[in-house]
């Protein structure tokens, strides 16, 4: 597919990195700025145009008029309206995605949305939040991704000292716990494995399991996690994301409080947030979170503007309370060290802003010639969980796991049947008319067929 | 620096070179020629050294800035020391520099030659010598990225080392199918120009030979007489596609996608083109005299305007003999040579445009010493690392100019000869003024003075910046 990136920001850069590792793809990036734009060219397979998005000019030697998808990243939301808008007039067949950051807009979204002929508008502060509050209302995974209209869950978690889970072989847990769920996938260190049978769990390890949502919390509880959602939550900083997650948390029966330093912006959360405890204080100050009930708190989000604090937040908050700590990390990139931490969930928004609109690009490449239904980075995006409808004469159908010889790095996860989850065993068949789930190391792949050898 | 993904790099032009010699090879076979045997053995010889190269195949095929330089300046001196073992094996040219010369010359699309008796070389080595010209022309890495099965950021280093231009861009996205599209135009005008030399009344083997040094722009004939002997359709149709060969390619990609205006809004094609024409006309004014008819002179003098600009060096005729005024002519167009992103040498008109168009900035900005003013190039301004780029490649340029000049200025030949000499071989021209003017050759020169005007020639020919970054001790620490 064509796609034109416009604004090589901090997603605009996370976008070209992950899109060029697809094939098939020709990216054209545009931004004004020669020397960030010489450093993309440098390092990714894309091509470079100077200019303005908003540009016709610029637009069309960046080849618009035969460009599947147009994304504008830049800083500025009415730069990047005015980008699709245009792109869209000069070609109608272009699918133009925005970000829209300004809550002010969020209310018209749908209207812009329409008026403007978007395909998408995101917003990476309310993306982010989302996802916090996804995972505040489930604290024990680290990562949630939904499968199959929301059915099938792939669960992230890691595995503590004391887990049962801990030198025990895959093939031993299903036996032992009696579970109907399949480990996926295993990060350790900076690898990530798709473990086989005697494949052995350590301390440490970041597991991934797939399982039907009621499995997943069952097993959860069996190896001694607790599932419930939390009772309430501490916000260290009161920006446009604390805005947004408070509300999301509100609406959820979660009781909020948020620490800002600012007087301004504390009495204007005030207003907006009336439901939410609003404190005005450094939040970097120990003294006041202890004050404000840190150590019996069940979460805890560092949400300030500044990476680092929030790591020390974090950091600090982790030796105080047993709850779920939630770290935003915007800018640094030192994602190794970070991890080794011990902090329990990061948020990248850039990521996260990025994923959304990968999964959008991905569907759409769907609907010209493949067939993946929804696909999911997972184990820290270096193996993705793809979804595939099994259509009839398929060459994978009518035939037992056992007796397909499958590409290395490749595990059937799942296969859904007329709603039904069945964990996937050798003796099982995949028919036509089900959909699967597929968890792989390779890249790239848009058919069930590409899993054969 | 990472020297594994520079020794594959290695190992795969050799490969692409152990390929290559088996052209030659199928030619000697037709020809039934003695020689054959040594093509064979050569192109073992090339594959016996890519193969271990090609398995060092490192895992992390990212690629940064040095090693892209690196792997380019050194496939280009590789190549031309394999290239060389036919012509030292088969005895055609026994000594090893000399073979080295004829080869780096062939690569670089210099043209210049040691050999005073062309004729006496098998129809086999005549036509290895003639493909490494086109082989050259548009460059091996080109098309190693062309056809190797990965792609990255990294490989457009490997293309910008090696591409002429102050700025090497992408046609398309890709770098790979950028790589593509270059060579589907080359091999077309190549085929376009054999079939219409065809129709003249050659054969395959005269055909293909010449548009080989047409295409590649680089001039190795295969008559002592270079194209003189030649009737004249042969002539005007090598006239005309010279010409053609020496505009950016990015050009013709335009004019296929039907972007006939942005294609022609390429003020650096009009300019050489202009170039050509007005000095065309000075030099048919100033030697119509010595020709019989208008026409001949007028044939005359486009072709050798056409053969130096494009930095080709075939002739018609000695132009050593002709009056002071169109020799000099001559001479500068040595230096100014084709557009960026053709498959010629030299300086290349659009640094000459944007030397001018700084000299008038400059100018402007004396006269009214606070106004803000831009180079701009197409209508658009240009950064100013571009300007820079610009600037220290002329002063690099004769820098080098000026050292080769003095080392070869030990073998004692008078001033014209040396001055042309490192000229023609620096803008890979071939053939120069005085003992090395179009009825000569190069052999006159000692051992040391070869060595070093081959080396100008790679030098030349990648744009100076590839190669001296070998010699930077920082290239080398790991």
């Amino acid at each position: 597919m064509n796609i034109i990136v416009v604004g090589l920001g901090k997603v605009g850069e996370k976008l070209v990195e992950r899109l060029s590792r697809e094939d098939g793809h020709n990216i054209t990036v545009v931004d004004v700025r020669q020397s960030i734009l010489q450093d993309t060219v440098n390092s990714y397979d894309v091509m470079g145009v100077t200019g303005s998005g908003a540009g016709i000019e610029t637009l069309n030697e960046a080849g618009i008029d035969e460009a599947d998808i147009l994304i504008a990243v830049t800083g500025s939301d009415v730069l990047n309206l005015l980008t699709c808008l245009i792109a869209r007039k000069i070609n109608n067949n272009c699918n133009t995605i925005a970000r829209v950051r300004n809550p002010e807009y969020s209310r018209e979204i749908h209207l812009i949305k329409e008026e403007l002929g978007l395909a998408m508008i995101i917003n990476p502060e309310q993306t982010a939040a989302m996802e916090m509050a996804r995972v505040l209302r489930f604290p024990s995974a680290i990562e949630i991704d939904t499968f199959a209209k929301g059915r099938v869950e792939i669960l992230k978690f890691r595995l503590q000292k004391d887990s049962p889970l801990c030198n025990l072989k895959l093939v031993d847990i299903g036996g032992r716990l009696g579970s109907n769920i399949l480990i996926c996938g295993v990060e350790r260190g900076n690898d990530a494995f798709i473990p086989s049978g005697d494949f052995m769990l350590k301390e440490g390890d970041f597991v991934s399991i797939v399982a039907a949502i009621k499995d997943a919390a069952s097993f959860i509880k069996k190896i001694g996690i607790k599932t419930n959602k939390v009772k309430d939550c501490i916000i260290v900083g009161g920006g446009t994301t604390a805005v947004y997650l408070a509300h999301n948390l509100i609406k959820s029966g979660i009781e909020v409080k948020i620490i800002e330093q600012n007087r301004e912006r504390a009495e204007f959360l005030c207003g907006i947030i009336p439901k939410a405890d609003i404190i005005n204080g450094d939040g970097t100050d120990n003294r006041l979170l202890i004050e404000e009930g840190i150590e019996n708190a069940e979460s805890f989000v560092s949400l300030t503007n500044i990476d680092e604090e929030n790591v020390m937040l974090s950091l600090y908050a982790n030796t105080k309370t047993q709850g779920k700590v939630i770290t935003k990390i915007n800018r640094i990139g030192y994602d190794e060290v970070i991890r080794n931490l011990g902090l329990d969930t990061i948020i990248y928004p850039k990521d996260i802003t990025a994923e959304y609109i990968l999964r959008f690009v991905r569907a759409m490449n769907n609907s010209i010639g493949s067939n993946i239904e929804t696909m999911h980075y997972i184990l820290d995006g270096k193996a993705e969980a793809l979804e595939f409808r099994i259509v009839d004469g398929s060459p994978v159908a009518n035939k037992t796991l056992e007796t397909i010889s499958l590409k290395p790095d490749i595990l059937i996860a799942c296969i859904i049947r007329e709603g039904k989850i069945i964990t996937p065993r050798g003796k099982d068949m995949m028919l036509a008319g089900d959909t699967v789930i597929v968890v792989t190391t390779n890249k790239g792949f848009n058919d069930i067929s590409d899993i054969l050898k | 620096m990472k020297y594994r993904i520079v020794s594959y790099v290695l190992g795969c032009v050799l490969g692409i070179e152990a390929a290559a010699m088996l052209l030659p090879f199928g030619c000697a076979v037709v020809f039934d020629e003695p020689c054959k045997w040594t093509f064979l053995l050569c192109s073992l010889i090339c594959l016996g050294v890519s193969v271990p190269l090609i398995l060092t195949r490192p895992k992390d095929k990212t690629m940064f800035a040095k090693e892209g330089f690196a792997a380019v300046a050194l496939s280009w001196i590789f190549m031309s020391v394999f290239g060389a073992l036919p012509f030292v094996f088969s005895g055609s040219i026994p000594n090893f520099i000399d073979a080295f010369f004829e080869t780096a010359s062939g690569f670089t699309t210099t043209g210049a030659s040691i050999l005073s008796d062309v004729e006496a070389l098998p129809k086999s080595m005549l036509f290895w010598r003639s493909f490494t010209h086109w082989i050259g022309g548009m460059g091996v890495l080109v098309f190693l990225v062309a056809i190797l099965p990965v792609s990255g950021g990294g490989n457009l280093h490997l293309i910008r080392a090696e591409s002429p231009g102050h700025s090497v861009g992408k046609l398309v996205p890709r770098v790979k199918s950028t790589a593509k599209i270059l060579y589907g135009i080359y091999i077309l005008m190549t085929i376009l120009e054999i079939l219409l030399l065809m129709v003249g009344g050659f054969d395959w083997f005269e055909a293909s030979t010449l548009t080989f040094g047409t295409a590649g722009t680089g001039g190795f004939g295969i008559l002592n007489s270079s194209v003189g002997e030649y009737s004249s359709y042969i002539q005007v149709i090598i006239t005309v596609f010279m010409v053609m060969f020496g505009v950016d390619f990015s050009f013709y990609y335009l004019l296929i996608m039907r972007k006939v205006r942005s294609a022609f809004k390429m003020e650096e094609v009009w300019i050489y083109l202009g170039i050509i024409a007005a000095s065309i006309a000075v030099i048919f004014f100033n030697i119509r005299d010595a020709f019989g008819t208008s026409e001949e002179a007028l044939r005359h003098s486009a072709f050798q305007v056409s053969s130096i600009i494009t930095t080709t060096g075939f002739s018609t005729v000695d132009f050593d003999l002709w009056p002071q005024l169109s020799k000099t002519i001559l001479v500068l167009l040595m230096f100014c040579g084709a557009c960026a992103g053709s498959t010629g040498g030299g300086l290349k008109v659009s640094r000459i445009l944007i030397l001018f168009k700084s000299i008038i900035k400059e100018i402007k900005v004396l006269v009214h010493p606070k106004s803000t003013v831009k180079v701009k190039l197409n209508g658009k301004p240009l950064e100013h690392e571009v300007l820079r780029g610009v600037n220290v490649f002329f002063v690099a340029y004769m820098f080098i100019f000026a050292v080769a000049m003095l080392i070869i200025s030990c073998d004692n030949m008078d001033f014209t000869t040396n001055f042309t000499a490192v000229v023609a071989t620096l803008s890979n021209i071939g053939p120069g003024l005085g003992a090395v003017g179009p009825t000569c050759n190069f052999s006159g020169y000692s051992t040391v003075s070869t060595l070093v005007l081959s080396l100008v020639m790679i030098i030349g020919r990648l744009e100076i910046f590839p190669v001296l970054v070998l010699l930077s001790r920082k290239t080398w620490k790991k």
